[in-house]
């Protein structure tokens, strides 16, 4: 006989799983007790949004499913948000929420939320276990569902009476994951696939548009085959950044609201847009009509769903990205250049490349051009929302895909220092770096007290301009300059960090910030580096929204310059 | 802008239909009527959804749909030659040496049962397409509707077809 807490914990190890987030409290005692002897690592957090985060951290940066673990009613209440995220970025996650006993179910009962009800519209599926003896088929069916097809976040919820019932332990045909409605389909189709190879043979200015698809379903190295035997350039969105190195020739960099001059206006001038992995996202688009106007569309994804949802595709492949990219690498000639395309491209990036103003003051961009220059090949590097988000995504050097861990669909300020943590135990040889702002630093800002205690060595950058600079941009552009609620007081990160036992500096010059840089990297544990930059400074390239990608802002002199 | 009519079999589970219903609400689709019920095949239900859209929109129910772990399957019944029916109970206003006759008579048309017969009050129940009811009603107003409660649309294919949700 095993309790349901001892069916969950073996159940865990089942699947591989190594390291915990959680937070504990009264109906998860039971599993709390059987962790206490189990070989699973669990990081107990300061609070239950951050488990999550952690877990989709670990989840992006390892390829392998994050788990959390919180309590009822509060504590499951937290993780909507990490959820949320997780689920717009197709990212692998199981939470485990405990439940008030079965009997109690409905009543209102103290620390009760119905929380498969409210995480339904924001996981990929949801259980609530009500039988002890479902329990085993339900974690494998929930760990299959969270890490195949697109994937996304999964919950499962506990009730207390399901955690202590001692049952027989079985493992028979009962206990198998039986998913009648579940087929994900991985080979695209082979008529399409012809088709899509035909376009690309005949096109003449073809361009990728690659997004987040390529990341998950690891098929980077496929896509730059790919490119380089067509020639042709590779944008990618946010999500995708990594897929193809920062360095290659093919390279254009982000597209959209602040990608790259040359991506847009190429993605514009194209006759083919070849999409991977991507949901033609509003923040990509901008006017979706204006969108690619002179292209044929292809477009290759794992959820039907996302075919035709936003814009129609000339030749649709449902199908895994990486699967389809080895077909239609051996169905494509060694060498298929377009000179004519690929000299425009190339006087596009050298007529208009992402800049800044080099004048000797404490540009953000300048700190983050100096921290891909000193990590050279390693590190990997977390965001959190807004305009350090941007110009992480626009300034940092990427060499591989996971190196990147941002949160794209959902934009949830707060995400990047949590799920630097999970980085961390994912890849813990790796410098992992969060590049933050002073307002999304603030958000979880908490989780200090976790990486103290746990010694995490992740470094924070905190590009502190005393504004939560994004909105504050878009007050200044389209507000004029009615900067409502968004100036932040001065808070002096260091004292906290001190406070936490957390090594700190403060720079406030730009001839400080390389030596900062390497001494935070150097330092064996944790450490807050709070860098004072321009204070309003902006992000351009922007598209303003719903506008159309070619007509971008590229201003690139900051308010206070100008005057 | 057509009305389609979704056979959708999903698990028999709890909260089966919060998934769906949550989904059409979510996504902005708009749901006409709704009829769910156990069918021929054990754990499974079978829900027929009547939607309004353009073909876009239509396309986007179905693949919405499939993407829930407990959808088994959908299919667009009004793509294929097939039958539909509704049922609706009308509870009317009949005191005695009033028009009792005439309603029966109406209902004998309409092949519609009388149901219940109270002091003050008859009950009609009729089966049929959404016109038929439509047309009832109509007739049966001027007599004094007291109540009326109608199921949503279900469908069959009609022939050998059928929406096997295979194991």
């Amino acid at each position: 006989m095993k309790s349901g807490a001892q069916i969950l914990i073996e159940g865990l190890k089942e699947q591989g799983v190594d390291i915990i987030f959680g937070y504990p409290g009264g109906v998860v005692l039971p599993i709390y007790d059987e962790l206490y002897d189990a070989d699973i690592r669990h990081v107990l957090v300061r609070h239950e949004q951050a488990a999550i985060h952690a877990a989709d951290g670990y989840a992006r940066a390892s390829g392998r499913t994050g788990v959390c673990l919180a309590t009822s009613g509060p504590g499951a209440c937290n993780l909507v948000t990490g959820l949320a995220t997780a689920y717009m970025d197709s990212i692998p996650v199981v939470a485990i929420t405990g439940q008030v006993p079965t009997s109690l179910l409905g009543n209102d009962a103290f620390q009760e939320s119905d929380i498969t009800g409210i995480t339904m519209p924001v996981t990929k599926h949801n259980f609530l276990v009500q039988d002890a003896r479902d329990l085993k088929r339900i974690i494998r069916e929930a760990f299959h569902i969270a890490s195949t097809g697109r994937k996304g976040p999964v919950l499962i919820d506990i009730p207390k009476d399901v955690s202590t019932a001692m049952i027989p332990d079985v493992d028979g045909p009962g206990e198998q994951p039986r998913l009648r409605g579940y087929k994900p389909k991985y080979q695209g189709h082979s008529k399409m696939i012809q088709r899509a190879v035909d376009l690309l043979l005949k096109a003449e200015r073809p361009i990728i548009y690659a997004g987040g698809g390529v990341i998950l379903s690891d098929a980077s190295r496929e896509l730059v085959t790919l490119a380089e035997r067509m020639c042709m350039p590779v944008s990618t969105t946010l999500m995708g950044l990594g897929c193809i190195p920062t360095s290659h020739p093919l390279n254009l960099g982000m597209l959209g609201m602040h990608g790259t001059e040359y991506a847009n206006y190429a993605i514009t001038e194209s006759d083919l847009l070849f999409s991977i992995g991507v949901r033609f996202d509003d923040r990509v688009t901008g006017k979706i009509e204006a969108f690619a106007p002179h292209a044929k569309i292809i477009h290759i994804d794992i959820d039907p769903a996302e075919i035709g949802k936003n814009k129609q595709p000339d030749v649709p492949i449902v199908g895994d990205a990486k699967s389809v990219l080895l077909e239609m690498i051996s169905k494509i000639p060694e060498s298929c250049p377009h000179p004519e395309w690929s000299e425009r491209v190339e006087s596009w990036k050298k007529n208009h490349p992402l800049r800044f103003q080099e004048d000797g003051k404490l540009h953000p961009q300048y700190v983050i051009k100096k921290l891909a220059e000193i990590l050279g090949k390693k590190g990997i590097i977390v965001s959190e929302v807004g305009q350090n988000q941007m110009w992480a995504a626009q300034w940092f050097s990427f060499t591989r895909p996971r190196q990147w861990i941002s949160s794209g669909g959902l934009g949830t300020m707060g995400y990047g220092f949590p799920a630097s943590m999970g980085a961390h135990f994912a890849c813990p040889d790796e410098p992992v770096v969060v590049l933050a702002g002073d307002g999304s630093f603030q958000m979880n800002i908490q989780e200090l007290g976790t990486v103290a205690q746990y010694n995490i060595p992740v470094k924070v950058i905190i590009l502190n301009n005393r504004f939560l600079g994004m909105v504050r941009q878009w007050q200044q552009l389209f507000y004029e300059h009615r900067y409502s609620y968004t100036e932040l007081p001065e808070v002096h990160f260091e004292r906290i960090a001190q406070a936490y036992g957390i090594e700190a500096a403060t720079v406030t010059r730009a001839s400080d910030v390389e030596e900062a840089i390497k001494a935070a990297l150097a330092h064996p544990g944790p450490y807050v580096l709070d860098v004072r930059v321009e204070r309003e400074e902006n992000v351009f390239p922007m598209v303003p929204a719903g506008a159309n990608i070619s007509e971008m802002i590229v201003g690139h002199h900051t308010e206070h310059e100008e005057e | 802008m057509t009305a389609h009519i979704f056979s959708v079999l999903v698990e028999d589970s709890p909260g089966v239909l919060s998934r769906v219903t949550g989904l059409f609400s979510r996504r902005g689709f708009n749901i006409e009527s709704l009829a769910v019920g156990h069918c021929e095949q054990p754990d499974t239900s079978r829900i027929t959804i009547v939607v309004t859209g353009n073909d876009f929109q239509i396309e986007q129910v179905k693949k919405q749909l499939n993407k829930l772990i407990e959808v088994i399957k959908v299919i667009d019944i009004s793509e294929y030659e097939h039958v539909e029916r509704e049922l609706a109970l009308i509870k009317l206003k009949a005191e005695p040496g009033s028009n009792r006759s005439e309603i029966m008579q109406i209902a004998g048309i309409f092949r519609a049962k009388i149901i219940d017969v109270g002091n003050e009050t008859l009950v009609v129940e009729v089966t049929g397409d959404s016109g038929k009811i439509a047309a009832i009603q109509d007739l049966l107003s001027p007599y004094g509707i007291l109540e009326l409660v109608r199921t949503g649309k279900i469908a069959l294919q009609r022939g050998s077809s059928t929406v096997c949700a295979g194991r």
